[in-house]
């Protein structure tokens, strides 16, 4: 599966709070209204400027903080496609896989705002069309590309009852 | 790597029926489950998706009302209704409005034994650590998916040794301890990992100081923040379990990917300025930073020994002009304790408000949101931008005694000054 879309570029240490506030997280489940103010304290302008199918590009430890699972969910809600970067906080990164979001481990530093890119889930193969470069992702292991295939843990559960390896 | 097995191979092979190591992908079976009220609504709307009938957890799962209990609104009372209806309808235990921060709840019922795996839909379960639990914060649907097959999905983390050694000057905590390990370890320095803190200055700690240390594991983004248990930790747990349990030690060969160790004989009250935790540098290179508002309590340390702390510098003294001081003890348990020993009763004469027990203004949902512009000291371990619910304010991050010591003056003071 080949995803093409444009990089939205944030720095390093971006936390569940800056992703999504507790101030929001704590009052509803509708991650339509949620996913209007996905990054709001860091960028105000990002939830209107993000299209279907883009990718948030940061530098190390996304998704430090609380373990709130809306944070991946409202990315996804807002169109995020699937979230790049030179590493993930753990429970972030199980958060995002468990609900279909993929997150990709590898070396972004070259990737700026607005790179249009092109990403093989499958192989891990990052094509920058903007620059000309090739970016390989730290492959997934066997039991996220499993959930990731079913759509997301939920799925997953349902479809098979418990986990196996 | 060593032949030998580090705590966390050793407690999650026992539950997997494996010999896991580090780096392993393994299924092991769970000892307890917890949701808070930030995570439980989501994880009921993952459980029905699943539709999977009844839970495998019956009698080892709790929810737990916290975040924002009493509820300040009304939509927040109708996501703690859908707790208090799926806990009964699958028999869970419900710890309502009053009862505490999920993680003292789950120490003061014994629900957290040496040598247990616990998964908790809170980035804190690492607090648990210091009871020698495999203990660890997953996400909503992690929870759901424990709840209903009893068992998860586990990487076997690498494990960074720490041992730490000296002995405290009076005004130094436990909780400066953790915060230097923090400032020197980095917000992500263990990612993946799971720290084992040990040597004679952890051994000379109480559980409380223990449990503030391993509650800081997940500032450094570990995975587990695991202590060996001893005689104290068979103290603890007299009368709060009739669980039998069996402690879990390290081999002498065990591999770990770093060690570290660290003498405390010098060190400082600690104080992480905002906005992240491992911004850390002593007192004294922040003292006379004005102070609007303090908070003493949270999962970190609002605990008996912690209120004890801030109470002997506070008593017979008033806060400063214009300042604010919140009290949240940890849990039910804790403020029966402090109402006993007349520490309620200090920190109101001196000024302070006392919350209900529970995470208070911690997360910034309620109960003390602070103003445009203005610095809070607090005892919790979270000082990012927005974290007590408004983005303008400041956070720093220090001990109970710090705390008190600041609201009295105004100012970012170091507590020494009050002692002796
Ligand atoms: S006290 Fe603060 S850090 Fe602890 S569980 Fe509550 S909100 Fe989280």
């Amino acid at each position: 599966m080949v995803m093409k879309g444009r990089a939205h570029r944030f720095g390093d240490d971006i936390n569940t709070d800056y992703i999504i506030s507790g101030r929001y997280k704590f009052k509803t489940l509708d991650m339509a209204e949620l996913s209007c103010h996905v990054m709001e304290d860091l960028d105000p302008g990002f939830a209107d400027r993000v299209n279907e199918g883009d990718f948030l590009v940061a530098g190390k430890n996304f998704g430090c903080g609380s373990s709130r699972e809306q944070a991946p969910l409202a990315l996804k809600h807002a169109g995020v496609a699937a979230v790049l970067a030179q590493s993930f906080a753990r429970i972030y990164f199980r958060n995002s896989i468990n609900n279909g979001l993929p997150a990709l481990v590898c070396d972004t530093s070259r990737i700026v705002d607005g790179d249009e890119l092109e990403i093989d889930l499958q192989t891990g193969l990052i094509s920058n069309a903007s620059t000309g470069e090739e970016i390989r992702a730290h492959p997934l292991p066997p039991v996220m590309l499993k959930i990731l295939s079913e759509g997301g843990l939920v799925e997953y559960m349902r479809k098979h009852g418990a986990l196996t390896v | 790597m060593g032949a030998g097995r580090t705590i966390s191979e050793k407690i999650l092979g026992a539950h997997a029926d494996a010999d896991a190591r580090a780096g392993d992908i393994v299924i092991a079976r769970l000892d307890y489950c917890m949701a808070q009220d930030g995570t439980a609504p989501l994880a009921i709307r993952s459980f029905e998706g699943m539709e999977g009938g009844e839970i495998a957890m019956k009698g080892r799962a709790a929810f737990c009302i916290d975040h924002n209990a009493p509820s300040p609104l009304r939509a927040v009372s109708d996501l703690h209704a859908q707790m208090r209806d799926f806990a009964s309808k699958y028999g869970l235990e419900l710890n309502d409005v009053g009862e505490g921060v999920c993680h003292q709840v789950m120490l003061d019922r014994g629900h957290v034994v040496p040598g247990s795996l616990v998964i908790g839909a809170d980035s804190h379960t690492c607090t648990y650590g210091a009871l020698n639990a495999f203990a660890t914060g997953v996400g909503s649907t992690d929870l759901a998916t424990g709840l209903l097959s009893g068992s998860l999905w586990f990487r076997v983390p690498e494990t960074i040794k720490i041992r730490v050694r000296g002995t405290l000057e009076p005004g130094v905590f436990a909780k400066d301890i953790a915060l230097m390990m923090v400032g020197d370890i980095t917000a992500d320095g263990a990612t993946y990992m799971a720290l084992e803190t040990g040597g004679p200055a952890i051994e000379a700690l109480d559980l409380d100081g223990r449990l503030c240390i391993s509650n800081l594991a997940v500032e450094m983004g570990a995975k587990a923040g695991l202590m060996e248990a001893d005689e104290k930790t068979r103290a603890f747990l007299e009368g709060r379990t009739r669980v039998e349990y069996e402690p879990v030690s390290p081999d002498p060969d065990a591999g770990y990917a770093e060690e570290r160790s660290y003498d405390v004989g010098d060190l400082e009250p600690m104080v992480a300025k905002p906005h992240t935790v491992d911004n850390v540098c002593p007192v004294g290179e922040v003292e006379g930073a004005p102070v609007a508002q303090g908070l003493i309590g949270t999962c970190t340390n609002g605990r008996l020994a912690d209120l004890r702390a801030a109470a002997e510098i506070l008593k017979g003294r008033r806060l400063a002009p214009g300042v604010r001081l919140i009290v949240a003890p940890a849990s039910r348990g804790v403020m029966l304790a402090a109402l006993r020993e007349g520490l309620i009763e200090t920190f109101t004469e001196c000024g302070a408000a006392v919350m209900c027990p529970g995470c208070a203004s911690c997360v910034g949902t309620h109960q003390g949101i602070p103003g445009d512009g203005e610095n809070v000291i607090s005892t919790a371990n979270r000082n990012f931008k927005g974290r007590m619910g408004n983005p303008e304010a400041f956070i720093y991050l220090a001990s109970p005694a710090t705390v008190a010591a600041s609201v009295l003056e105004g100012k970012i003071t170091d507590p020494r000054k009050y002692l002796g």
